[in-house]
């Protein structure tokens, strides 16, 4: 997946010569976190986020308040030489980007102009996606070999029920380290024909899957 | 009937709809899904004397105009086609029949539309006051969509009963669902109806059938806040899924105010039911329809319909819990001890299982759960931020 595939394209952003009240109202009105500040060309220039902006304030404790701060630009408070991405930058290198520098947000940055923005959120949701359900579904997890054909061996069973799979995933197991842990959507509501058959088949099925009971 | 017995109260305390045509909804001898539910628990209870001939009310049929409450005439035609041998099961695949969960059979159209008819008239009954209560055990197929079949449910007879409701009774309906799989064709029915408000108590969707029902879907646009999920832990037993049962609806009916509650009593979140997880025993089924009734008289006049659900140990456990909603309705006291003998014999040559002879669940019934403490804190949890925004609410007018 790519991140022009999940990035936001309306984007709200700021120039440099704006205010930092020019800055709070835009954030508190769009529930946003960070800013892009960009030039006339829409280039990004810098990026503006709610922390560096919250230090530059006044605490709310402190009665007395200088004035004048918040008339003042967001030339010094942005950061201006952000980390960026790019449209076709995959999603899962990405997240280690966030990752490895703890970030929040990233600017998408094509032919030097700003065209969109991901956040920790759009990451978040698009993990939802992947693993939640987003159409009638039972999920059926699967102890496995680590080994060459296995998955095969298993989707032949679900082919043999006309059973529609709607996602799977590959976990590492946390207790043997030569298996692995197949979880699989599966359009039906009743599970049970195709877990026979998977144990039939040698397969050792968790279903449902709870460290420290075992039912069946 | 009561109506003919100038003696008698002019208002029956309930009525049982069935007519021997709600068997016909059948997809196989195989399927769990079984009808035979029925029959079970109507001997179980004319067994005891606890239902009689005069109780019993004949469900009416449903016009097709009805069934369009609730959903979409391609998809209609297409289980038309499909139960006169007309549909493939490729053309069916995109209505979700046709599938191991949901095959055609013969006259699917026919039967389908029976249910539904059955849970109108529950429904009337019940809204022009002929009975205070009425019960539907063919009706609960929840899972039925506007355009497509689904986990053993072609129509949804809640759906089109609430929409026939609101229209013909201008009523604002509570919907409260105990199966153990979520609600979710009456929920997404009704996501944005302000006027509608679904409950939905459920085994949570980590694994099982159809995986929604999170605390987060609570409803959109104007009928934001009226849809509520309890997506309860595997392994809950009763303590706890009481716990959440009756602290949720004493709220939500007391913040809701409806005029009519309808029922899901699906009766598979039994420690026997075999496509489930949930540890529950009879005790659940007792306390369930009691509560029920105790809430439709506090806030709606007594109207309260019920319907039934999915529920796949039809031996051991479907019967049993079945009849408390009746004798709950008609206001009989729930049976202790063992289950009429001449009933067991009859059933036994029948059931692959060995019948409970009791009213109550053996001790022991199972091992005790390692982690049961995690769940009920965790089932807690879950209760507390469902309902937090009515609590809050609340709160505010003090």
């Amino acid at each position: 997946m790519l991140i022009e595939e999940i990035m936001k394209t309306k984007i709200f952003t700021l120039k440099s010569d704006n205010t930092i009240k020019d800055a709070l109202r835009i954030m508190r009105a769009n529930k946003i976190r960070h800013l892009p500040i960009v030039n006339d060309e829409n280039n990004l220039v810098g990026l503006l986020t709610e922390r560096d902006l919250k230090n530059a304030l006044p605490s709310p404790l402190v009665k007395k308040t200088v004035e004048n701060i918040y008339e003042q630009n967001l030339e010094k408070l942005m950061i201006t030489n952000p980390i960026v991405c790019h449209p076709l930058d995959f999603v899962e290198e990405t997240a280690l980007i966030f990752y490895e520098n703890r970030i929040g947000c990233l600017p998408v940055v094509s032919g030097g102009k700003l065209v969109g923005i991901v956040t920790t959120n759009d990451l978040l949701y698009t993990y939802i996606e992947i693993t939640g359900a987003t159409r009638p579904s039972s999920q059926i997890e699967i102890r496995v070999n680590d080994q060459a054909g296995t998955l095969h061996d298993v989707t032949k069973v679900f082919t043999k029920h006309h059973a529609s799979i709607l996602s799977v995933l590959v976990y590492p197991d946390s207790q043997h380290e030569e298996k692995r842990i197949l979880s699989i959507r599966v359009k039906v509501m009743n599970p049970l024909p195709i877990i026979d058959d998977l144990r039939k088949e040698g397969f050792d099925v968790l279903w449902p899957n709870m460290p420290g009971i075992n039912r069946l | 009937m009561a109506k003919y017995a100038g003696y008698q109260s002019s208002i029956n305390k309930a009525v049982f709809i069935y007519s021997p045509e709600q068997l016909d909804y059948k997809f196989s001898d195989t399927h769990p899904f079984n009808q035979k539910r029925l029959e079970l628990t109507i001997d179980l209870l004319t067994s005891i004397n606890a239902l009689n001939p005069s109780n019993i009310v004949k469900p009416r049929n449903t016009t097709e105009e009805e069934l369009l409450l609730g959903h979409d005439i391609r998809y209609i035609n297409a289980v038309k086609m499909a139960g006169h041998g007309k549909l493939t099961e490729k053309q069916g695949e995109p209505f979700g029949i046709g599938t191991e969960d949901t095959p055609i059979f013969p006259n699917m159209h026919e039967a389908s539309a029976k249910i539904v008819g059955a849970t109108l008239t529950a429904c009337d009954y019940v809204m022009q006051g002929l009975s205070e209560h009425a019960l539907n055990l063919g009706g609960g197929l929840h899972h039925g969509f506007k355009g497509r079949a689904s986990g053993f449910c072609i129509y949804n007879d809640s759906t089109v009963a609430i929409k026939y409701m609101q229209k013909k009774y201008n009523a604002r309906v509570l919907y409260i669902d105990t199966d153990a799989h979520h609600g979710d064709g009456v929920q997404w029915s009704f996501y944005d109806e302000p006027n509608v408000c679904t409950v939905s108590i459920h085994e949570t969707g980590r694994y099982l059938f159809p995986g929604t029902g999170t605390i987060t879907e609570r409803g959109s646009g104007k009928g934001y806040g009226t849809s509520f999920n309890f997506p309860i832990d595997a392994f809950t037993e009763d303590e706890s899924f009481l716990e959440v049962y009756t602290t949720a609806l004493r709220e939500i009916t007391d913040h809701f105010k409806p005029d009519v509650i309808l029922s899901q009593n699906g009766a598979d979140a039994h420690y026997l039911d075999p496509l489930t997880h949930l540890y529950g025993t009879m005790n659940i089924y007792k306390e369930i329809p009691k509560l029920a009734h105790e809430l439709a008289h506090k806030y709606c006049d007594g109207k309260w319909v019920a319907v039934g659900g999915g529920g796949y140990d039809i031996w051991r456990v479907v019967p049993r819990a079945w009849s408390f909603i009746w004798m709950e309705m008609t206001d009989q006291a729930l049976p202790t001890g063992n289950l009429p003998k001449a009933w067991l014999d009859k059933w036994q040559k029948e059931s692959p299982v060995t019948l409970i002879p009791t009213w109550t669940d053996p001790e022991n019934l199972y091992d005790p759960i390692p982690r049961k403490t995690e769940i009920t804190e965790k089932n807690q949890q879950i209760l507390e931020k469902a309902l937090l925004p009515i609590r809050s609410k609340n709160s505010e007018l003090i």
